[in-house]
């Protein structure tokens, strides 16, 4: 497990970018936050001695999703979005719900008994995750990983299709 | 010492600061950006869920690391395929705001 100050510190990069997201007015600042936000997030995982997942976190949403968001940003070529007449009513509704949101599962979690519990020690070593993942995906889930692939095959013929210029 | 609760706690403040994103922005692509946010609270809960409880052999339980592959396999998926329609939308109406594109026919 990892120290307390460590977890704080990747749990604050993790929410505090989050929130930059959201906030900011630029995309591309944007986009580069949830770079940010999502390498804490793979810190967290490797804390909980899941390194395959932190890796995969990694590879495929700081590296390939943020490219592909990025790359779009540029394609469109947009700026800061003009200051709009925002609707202060609708706004605070919105935040209003995700506070709501936010005390309900809170609260869920205060009264959940294992949640006050520690992590309890592992008796073997997890570097070899890769393998017990792929085992248990093979064995437990091999149907599940074949309909996945289905489905990324259909996305990628789909974008495809999407991205086509129609001729004029 | 870290519990679980604490785990479960930033992945719920993360989950909301997704949720706040998806309410509050009008840009598509920040849309798609929150959305990411809310998928990845949920694998971190799951995760979290997965190192908690250990299995006879010591090992943690893997089957929730398993359904978290397949999140970010389907999240990933799905920000190809929007990003194709905003790409899409934008050569139709040069907007990517979603007050612009409220109606279904135009």
């Amino acid at each position: 497990m990892m120290s307390p100050f460590l977890f704080w510190f990747f749990a604050l990069m993790t929410l505090i970018f989050g929130a930059a997201v959201v906030i900011n007015r630029n995309p591309v600042a944007s986009a580069l936050s949830l770079v940010v936000s999502f390498l804490g997030l793979a810190a967290l995982f490797m804390s909980l001695n899941a390194y395959f997942v932190g890796i995969i976190q990694v590879l495929v949403y700081a590296g390939a999703v943020m490219v592909l968001f990025l790359f779009i940003i540029m394609l469109l070529n947009l700026q800061a979005e003009e200051q709009r007449r925002i609707n202060w009513l609708a706004s605070a509704g919105g935040i209003g719900v995700a506070i709501i949101l936010l005390i309900q599962i809170a609260v869920t979690i205060g009264r959940f008994e294992a949640a006050r519990q520690t992590f309890p020690p592992l008796s073997a070593s997890t570097t070899d995750d890769v393998r017990n993942i792929g085992a248990a995906l093979f064995r437990n889930y091999n149907l599940p990983f074949q309909i996945v692939g289905v489905l990324v095959l259909v996305a990628t013929v789909g974008v495809v299709l999407l991205s086509k210029r129609e001729p004029r | 010492m870290i519990t679980l609760g604490d785990y479960l706690l930033v992945s719920a403040i993360l989950f909301s600061i997704g949720f706040a994103g998806v309410m509050l922005r009008r840009n598509l692509i920040i849309i798609l950006m929150s959305l990411e946010l809310t998928l990845n609270a949920a694998n971190l809960s799951l995760v979290a869920f997965s190192r908690f409880r250990v299995d006879p052999s010591g090992l943690p339980n893997y089957n929730a690391q398993v359904f978290v592959f397949f999140i970010i396999t389907v999240a990933a998926a799905e920000v190809a395929v929007g990003l194709a329609i905003l790409v899409a939308l934008y050569r139709a109406r040069q907007t990517t705001d979603v007050k612009d594109i409220s109606q279904l026919k135009f």
